[in-house]
């Protein structure tokens, strides 16, 4: 294999701090939002007693699932042995890592008491899955550093292949973890479903693997790196196969719930009568999210169409989650079946709900996290190949 | 003489800044005593709420020498019937040493003695 | 040493061993009022029967509840706690209609002490589900457990707390069973209020005690949990649904 060089971006063009001092806008702004939610209480926000995970928990759901799967370029090369990826491996776990401190920040800053994190790091309670992603979370750092460092150095390379072994079993532990979450919750229709852990690692695919094409898209471009059609065929392929593969979990889940009687409602809700959720779902999942990245991808073979079909990827991605979170809450608990139930509680009704500025603003500052974090990393130290071009992805 | 005045300004600047300096102010106003020695209260009574608080709420002891109502009602200042607020028993201490306490974001620092008396 | 004496000193020690080991031994079943250097016991298991079909509009629990226990409204009714909330039913084929007070179910096996990450949300010994405030980070993932959605989040600062029910923001809550009422051996709130000013519908007492009326009563008529296919064991139980 021919030894690929990597090298650090500059990161002294005017382009790369106007980024930076964007990015640190909306960071600057999402921590102004919690810091205001914290002070005066969760009140001023869109959450109330129905709907206590709002649009903060979209982004750091998203941004932890596609931590996980941005990972996954790695793992193809490491795991499965594809020389094809090596190059792209320390970018992926770049993306990992950063993509999941964008997710944890967003998590933690909206806790009703944040500074007791040291408690939530001391206190387990085994029996719940939120204790086990903290271990897995904070794990998750741990394992991919040690593979990062297995790669960078030269010694290491040849523990690259366990190291990255460990990491794509952890990782896939924590989003069964992250999945379950939901999965687990056996009072609510929407969620409790075995189901729900295997479509979330299919969706940290379809996400990371986006996100982690538009960032190498954007930094090979904008350093004026070769990025070559052979990476980009293989990356595009890959990427129609997991969204095609969200869509059918997807379509799983629903035609089974549609054959249940008792799941009637909640499909109707969902599908037909669910207002907001039910035109994202159509829309924004459906449609942005699967129908249309799998033409872009399968139909032609220009990049733009790729970065395209990387952005719709995202978009449908939030609106999946936006539909699973916020109206998987939205829906009302089923405690007396056959009645029309009312309450001052609002029982018996779909819970409104609205995203609040403060938690726009939150889950923004994680993704610039993010971000940020990835563009420091990328001028810190050697993560992106010098070059991609063709020639060097063939001999490879 | 020059020197003299700068030195005198910057004298009395120290001694006002130290008399400025909000000492804690410590009244007891009601009781002989606490449950337990001052020395051991000032030394220990962090970790006696903290082992305290797990015995009340996870296995509900509720020993009257330990409730935390208990130390409101005695400590709480004549005036204000609280411990918190300038001069307040807990807050004067602590405001002087920097560190903070969250236990009255959800215990009220209020006496409610009179309250438990006027129940029926 | 005379035999007199002798005696006298055996039954002295006799005595002081059986002073010393009291507080630990249970010999005869647990009165309801137990004395506050005792801990709570697994012997007892608190709970309550609800008569619905005495339930008319009335709502001298909610008030009472929230009396007792500090809950003010701040006239945000998304976002306010309400511990216990009257409930109306109305059959989607038959049209009867009836109203129910619905809180904490207390269950056995609580999904809302499954999720906590820290343990805060916990059940007692003696079947009280609560939220140990020290350690409850504000996740709000018992919030979305429930099945009764009995949690209520405090979305903003609290004042002028109650002496014996702390709460404060970015916690999460819930009906307590009037735990510092229990302890002392009283009755919860919302039962005091309805056998004052109500229907007479709420019965309060130790599920386990053979003796006692509540025990009584679910031995001898119909009863019956919300939501019992989740197999939870609550501790409310209902009749007349």
């Amino acid at each position: 294999m021919a030894s690929v060089q990597y090298r650090e971006i500059d990161g002294r063009s005017g382009g790369f701090y106007v980024l930076v001092a964007t990015l640190g806008i909306f960071i600057a702004a999402g921590l102004g939002a919690a810091w205001t939610m914290e002070h005066q209480g969760h009140h001023i926000t869109g959450m109330s007693n129905r709907i206590v995970w709002g649009t903060p928990h979209v982004f750091a759901v998203f941004l932890i699932v596609a931590a996980s799967g941005a990972l996954n370029v790695a793992s193809i090369a490491s795991v499965f042995g594809r020389e094809l990826y090596k190059p792209l491996a320390r970018l992926s776990g770049l993306l990992a890592v950063t993509l999941l401190a964008g997710g944890l920040a967003v998590l933690v800053l909206d806790l009703g008491r944040p500074e007791r994190l040291i408690v939530a790091m001391t206190h387990y309670n085994f029996k719940s899955i939120f204790a086990w992603n903290i271990f897995l979370y904070t794990g998750f750092f741990a394992v991919v550093a040690l593979y990062l460092w297995t790669m960078f150095e030269r010694r290491m390379n040849r523990h690259t292949k366990p190291a990255g072994l460990v990491a794509f079993v952890w990782r896939l532990v924590l989003t069964t973890g992250t999945g379950s979450i939901f999965g687990f919750l056996v009072a609510r229709e929407p969620y409790a479903s075995a189901l729900l852990a295997p479509l979330f690692i299919i969706m940290s695919f379809s996400f990371g693997l986006a996100i982690f094409v538009l960032v190498l898209m954007a930094a090979c471009r904008w350093t004026g790196r070769a990025l070559g059609d052979v990476v980009l065929k293989r990356l595009r392929t890959l990427l129609g196969v997991f969204v095609a593969a969200v869509l059918y979990f997807v379509a799983i889940h629903h035609l089974t719930n549609l054959y249940i009687a008792r799941q009637h409602d909640v499909e109707r809700f969902f599908l037909w009568e669910g207002g907001v959720y039910t035109a994202l779902f159509w829309l924004g999942q459906v449609l942005v999210g699967g129908v249309v990245p799998l033409a872009l991808l399968f139909g032609t073979s220009s990049r733009r169409a790729l970065a395209a079909a990387g952005v719709c990827v995202i978009l449908g991605g939030l609106a999946q989650l936006y539909v699973l979170i916020i109206g998987g809450q939205a829906y009302p608990q089923l405690m007396f079946p056959e009645k029309e139930v009312a309450s001052s509680f609002f029982d018996g009704v779909v819970a409104a709900y609205a995203p609040s500025l403060p938690e726009v603003a939150l889950g923004v500052g994680g993704v610039a996290l993010a971000l940020v974090l990835t563009m420091l990393g990328l001028k810190l130290l050697p993560f992106l190949p010098h070059s991609l071009a063709d020639a060097a992805a063939a001999k490879a | 003489m020059r020197t003299v005045r700068i030195a005198a300004l910057l004298l009395a600047a120290a001694a006002s800044a130290a008399a400025l300096a909000d000492a804690p102010v410590i009244r007891i106003e009601r009781g002989e005593a606490c449950v337990a020695p001052t020395q051991e209260m000032r030394r220990d009574h962090m970790d006696m709420l903290l082992h305290q608080r797990d015995r009340t709420m996870r296995e509900g002891l509720r020993e009257p020498r330990f409730s935390l109502k208990g130390c409101v009602d005695c400590h709480a200042s004549q005036k204000t019937g609280s411990v918190l607020g300038k001069d307040g028993f807990c807050s004067s201490c602590h405001e002087y040493a920097a560190v903070s306490i969250d236990c009255f974001e959800c215990h009220t620092p209020q006496r409610a003695a009179r309250a438990a008396a006027a129940r029926p | 040493m005379n035999p007199e004496r002798r005696h006298l000193l055996g039954w002295g020690a006799a005595a002081a061993m059986g002073a010393a080991l009291a507080p630990g031994l249970r010999l005869i079943e647990l009165a309801q009022a137990r004395s506050p250097e005792e801990a709570a016991s697994a012997l007892q298991r608190w709970g309550l029967l609800i008569d619905i079909t005495k339930c008319g509009e009335c709502d001298a629990c909610v008030t009472a509840c929230h009396e007792e226990n500090g809950v003010v409204s701040n006239g945000r009714p998304a976002t306010d706690a309400q511990w216990i909330r009257k409930v109306s039913l109305r059959d989607k084929r038959t049209g009867y209609a009836q109203t129910l007070p619905l809180m904490c179910q207390h269950c056995e096996h609580p999904p809302c002490v499954d999720v906590c990450p820290t343990g805060a949300s916990f059940k007692r010994d003696d079947g009280i589900v609560l939220v140990d405030k020290h350690t409850c980070i504000g996740c709000r993932y018992c919030v979305m457990a429930c099945p009764y959605g009995a949690r209520s989040f405090i979305h903003e600062a609290v004042s002028g707390q109650k002496a014996d029910v702390p709460r404060g923001k970015g916690t999460v809550e819930s009906c307590t069973l009037c735990v510092h009422r229990v302890d002392r051996g009283e009755t919860p709130a919302c039962v005091e209020a309805c056998n004052k000013d109500g229907g007479k519908a709420m019965a309060f007492g130790d599920l386990n005690d053979r003796d006692s009326a509540i025990h009584k009563r679910l031995r001898t008529e119909p009863s019956s949990q919300i939501r019992a296919d989740l197999a939870l064991n609550t501790g409310v139980r209902y009749q007349g649904l």
